[in-house]
């Protein structure tokens, strides 16, 4: 990181460059040093997809992957972040093709207000890359204890990440 | 129309693309507000001492009461009771003044830096304590409860505490005010009222409404925290937008979103019941005393509507219920999914519980014995209930959900000295549907068909997740025999459809699927005559199918059509307009037909408890509900499985606490326990009343599916209570409160076991 002077609310201060990788493209940028990784991928990058809910590390509305890990980024300093692979929302499909797991939660009404959405797929995607296969319904309730839902109750919620993760391991156990 | 149609905003949800108010590119210049809150519950400001505060750097100026052009107050009701800057404070969290700056961040650290003294008064937190009201009460009667209750041969009497809840939208309240020319300024509000967020902000800057523009494109979630009080932030972001002549977007941080708007009103009823030896209720007479908070918000109607479900499925042939609406110095309560509803069932429903308990018998019996019926059909509010199906729910329920014989289990399970206890219930709805405000029951709707056939549909109703928009584009698809896939579902906006009501009251769909169809039909019926006159053919060989019209023996692609059309001149713009027919409601008398129609529903609950920790686990839950015939089911079943959940939470996990010194202490998800996925039923078996059809001319014969399912969750609570009443061999009634919190649960159950 290297430091590099600033004007942040109107007096000049210091401010670290961070780099990184977002989506495959590399950024980098001068932040003040206690921005969280959220503002910075929403307000400096502008991938809004990722939504803040609680603020305080409740919600997981701002899931996001740091090198491949799901973290709850209103958690985590931009700064900590510095030269990691960093993957949100946006960067789920391929072009125009849905990621396996956005299209579950598309088929399978995983959704009303959209809001949590985002941070349910982000954590989903580390629970069904981190079970290989082996997941079952127990296990994808209790591991979205970090992610709330307010709209849905969940059935759906977890119907889709099980038909993802039938999809994607093609197990044959299909999701109910 | 009921074919498998997915929110029209899926695809935007799962890709990160869908934008809310937070997600809007911000102009260059944009401010950011932040609301100061008073810290103390009842007070007048003897000194605001902002100076700090102002000489923050990145501070743009502090917004207090002075600096309000016109009148200081957004009260939904008139009355003049909500500040947005209060000078004389009545609860702990409540807006005295904003700090506007460069970053949201700044705004929000230099309101800290503000210096309040307050000439403190004394203050009521309490609903027993309270004794002051803030708007006038209600009182239903019919027939003489009070001789009836003296003849009855039976008689219980009780109080039940009912507690409140926080809405906890996923997304909090947000606004973001840009200023035009003129006077104008545009906001986009996270509101479920646009017409009364642009009507306030009108008021408090001073200008006419045509001044103000207010859109809505979508929210993170309502259920109702959104109907009314948006309006603050919209008005503070619109001040300060208008003061500084920039963008201003104001966003309060979880916690002060829950310390400074309201929640769902908490309840103390007391009630009196009079019956026959076979449960059969003879009079029934109660009181339902409403925590509303410092103003009056819209806690007349809700209180109202808590009665008016007071007799849920059952008929009281003697019957008095009055509402106490009672000031307290806590943040004003509003309205919340079921709008009081939910309380007086809960109420109701105890009461039933309490004479099976009396009488030895299954609550079901109780509840069979006491349904509305063929000469006991009349309400309290006077109002006949013609659409009953209740009985029929109930029945199949029972059957699919195999109750009796599980019952009889659950009886067997319990006979042992285990630790564990199960309990089941059976609780049926019915959910009255239109606003007893009988004015807000009208929509309007704006269609636009252009040269190439496609459709551009704008209507009053506001999108929170409820799949409102993409119901009313399918039924306007349908008219034309389109695909949904030719609307283009545009921002609610005051501009385009004036004077809309709040997307409230379950009523979202009845009232702007009819605006968008009779808009619909005004266009069919210019495109038709165009038909008849130019191709020469009969009004009935007309039809629009499969994205072609089609005359006489001829077929047109519609694109084609419209175009051709265009160029003979038919005008191909329309607004719609719907006002629900027949209802009307006397408050004075207590007498009318406040609602069109009634919703039913059904739900067993099996529940597991601990009986030395008084943890407990929801087994399996059982739903049949009726929506008509379903618009879409699978955005239906959505709502009731969402729904009941929410109520879940509301009964069992959701505890809002108050310290003694005014603050509330449960401000955020760490200490205010909303349901997890861990949390909710295992077996969770949801069916919608597949017969059933609204019998009165709603749109499609659908019904409202907003509110009603929330109220499934009260087999939750008796499930509870039954498994708890079973440590002291079911003789006497748990008289739970709720929420029904694993502590409440294990002192219930120590209460029972000392006193037998
Ligand atoms: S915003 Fe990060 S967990 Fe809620
Ligand atoms: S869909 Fe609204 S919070 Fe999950």
């Amino acid at each position: 990181m290297s430091k590099v002077s600033m004007v942040v609310g109107g007096s000049e201060s210091t401010a670290d460059v961070v780099s990184m990788t977002v989506n495959g493209k590399a950024v980098a940028k001068a932040v003040e040093g206690r921005t969280l990784l959220v503002d910075f991928l929403r307000e400096d990058l502008n991938l809004t997809g990722t939504h803040v809910g609680c603020d305080t590390s409740q919600c997981g509305a701002c899931v996001v992957h740091v090198n491949g890990k799901s973290v709850k980024s209103c958690t985590m300093l931009a700064a900590q972040a510095d030269g990691a692979e960093v993957r949100t929302i946006e960067g789920m499909a391929d072009g125009a093709d849905l990621h396996p797991i956005q299209k579950a939660f598309n088929t399978h009404h995983g959704l009303q207000c959209g809001f949590c959405t985002p941070g349910m797929i982000m954590t989903a995607a580390d629970m069904i890359a981190r079970h290989g296969g082996n997941l079952d319904e127990a296990t994808v309730r209790a591991e979205l204890e970090g992610n709330i839902c307010r709209c849905t109750g969940y059935h759906n919620i977890v119907k889709s990440i099980l038909a993802a993760n039938a999809e994607m391991h093609g197990a044959s156990a299909a999701a109910e | 129309m009921s074919k498998v149609v997915y929110h029209d905003s899926a695809h935007k949800h799962v890709a990160g693309t869908a934008t809310y108010i937070d997600d809007m590119p911000e102009p260059a210049g944009t401010l950011h507000a932040y609301l100061g809150l008073s810290d103390v519950p009842n007070g007048k400001i003897t000194q605001l001492d902002v100076s700090d505060a102002s000489a923050t750097p990145g501070v743009i100026g502090v917004l207090t009461a002075a600096d309000i052009p016109h009148v200081n107050d957004i009260s939904p009701t008139g009355k003049g009771d909500d500040p947005v800057f209060a000078d004389n404070v009545q609860f702990r969290g409540q807006s005295i003044f904003a700090v506007v700056a460069t970053s949201r961040d700044i705004a929000r650290r230099a309101a800290q830096k503000a210096k309040v003294q307050y000439d403190e008064q004394p203050f009521v937190l309490d609903v027993g304590a309270a004794t002051e009201l803030v708007t006038e009460p209600l009182t239903l009667k019919r027939g003489d409860a009070q001789t009836a209750l003296t003849t009855a041969r039976n008689h219980l009497s009780g109080q039940m505490r009912i507690g409140g809840q926080d809405h906890f939208y996923l997304e909090g309240h947000i606004a973001f005010a840009i200023p035009g020319e003129d006077e104008t300024v545009t906001v986009h509000s996270s509101t479920q009222h646009p017409s009364e967020v642009q009507h306030m902000v009108a008021h408090v800057l001073g200008v006419a409404s045509n001044a103000v523009t207010v859109q809505v494109r979508r929210m993170g979630g309502g259920f109702g925290g959104k109907e009314t009080q948006s309006n603050l932030f919209a008005a503070v972001a619109a001040l300060a937008a208008k003061r500084f002549n920039r963008p201003v977007k104001i966003r309060p941080d979880r916690d002060d979103d829950m310390i400074a708007t309201g929640k769902r009103h908490d309840f103390l009823v007391d009630y009196d019941v009079g019956f026959d030896d076979d449960g059969r209720i003879e009079a029934v007479d109660a009181t339902y005393a409403a925590r509303c908070g410092n103003s009056a918000d819209l806690s007349g109607p809700v209180t109202d509507r808590a009665l008016f479900h007071a007799d849920n499925c059952y008929h009281y042939p003697n019957v008095a219920l009055r509402s106490r609406p009672l000031k307290t110095n806590t943040v004003s309560n509003t309205a919340f999914r079921g709008f009081g509803g939910p309380q007086g069932m809960l109420a109701c429903e105890r009461w039933i519980e309490e004479i099976a308990y009396k009488l030895g018998r299954d609550p079901l019996d109780i509840r069979k014995a006491n349904f509305y019926g063929p000469g006991r059909d009349v309400t309290p509010y006077h109002q006949q209930v013609t659409d009953n199906i209740i009985e029929r729910i109930v029945d199949e329920l029972e059957e699919s959900a195999d109750y009796q014989e599980r019952r009889r289990q659950v009886l067997e399970f319990n006979k042992g000295d285990g630790i564990e206890r199960k309990g089941i219930a059976l609780t049926p709805v019915k959910f009255g549907i239109s606003f007893t405000a009988t004015w807000y029951n009208q929509a309007g709707a704006l269609v636009h068909i252009y040269r190439d056939g496609s459709i551009h549909l704008n209507h009053g109703g506001t999108e929170m997740g409820q799949g409102l928009n993409i119901k009313v584009a399918q039924i306007l698809a349908d008219e034309f025999g389109l695909g949904p896939e030719h609307i283009r579902i545009t921002s609610t906006a005051t501009d385009k459809v004036p004077n809309t009501s709040a997307t409230a009251a379950s009523s979202g769909s009845d009232l702007n699927g009819m605006a968008a169809s009779n808009a619909a039909l005004k266009l069919k019926t210019r495109l038709i005559d165009f038909a008849c006159e130019t191709y020469d053919v009969a009004r009935e060989e007309v039809s629009f199918e499969a994205a072609h019209v089609h005359f006489g023996d001829r077929s047109m692609p519609f694109a084609a059509f419209v175009d051709a059309a265009y160029m003979a001149r038919v005008q191909l713009s329309a607004t719609g307009f719907y006002k629900t027919p027949d209802i009307h409601w006397d408050r004075e008398a207590g007498k009318g037909r406040p609602f069109f129609y009634f919703a039913y529903g059904a739900s067993v609950s099996e529940v597991t408890i601990d009986t030395l920790t008084g943890e407990y686990t929801v087994d399996r839950v059982d739903i049949l509900h009726d929506v008509g015939k379903s618009l879409n089911p699978a955005i239906d079943l959505g709502q009731v499985e969402g729904g009941f959940v929410q109520g879940m939470g509301w009964l069992t996990t959701e505890e809002l606490v108050w310290h003694a010194d005014g603050r509330l202490l449960t401000h955020a998800p760490s200490t205010y326990k909303i349901p997890l996925a861990s949390d909710v039923p295992r077996i969770f078996n949801v069916r919608l009343a597949e017969w059933s059809e609204n019998e009165e001319r709603t749109i499609r014969r659908s019904k409202a599916v907003g509110e009603p399912p929330l109220m499934l969750a009260m087999s939750v609570v008796e499930a509870l209570s039954m498994a708890v009443a079973s440590a002291a061999d079911y003789a006497e009634c748990p008289r739970l409160e709720t929420p029904v919190t694993p502590e409440r649960v294990l002192l219930a159950v120590e209460r029972l076991r000392t006193r037998g």
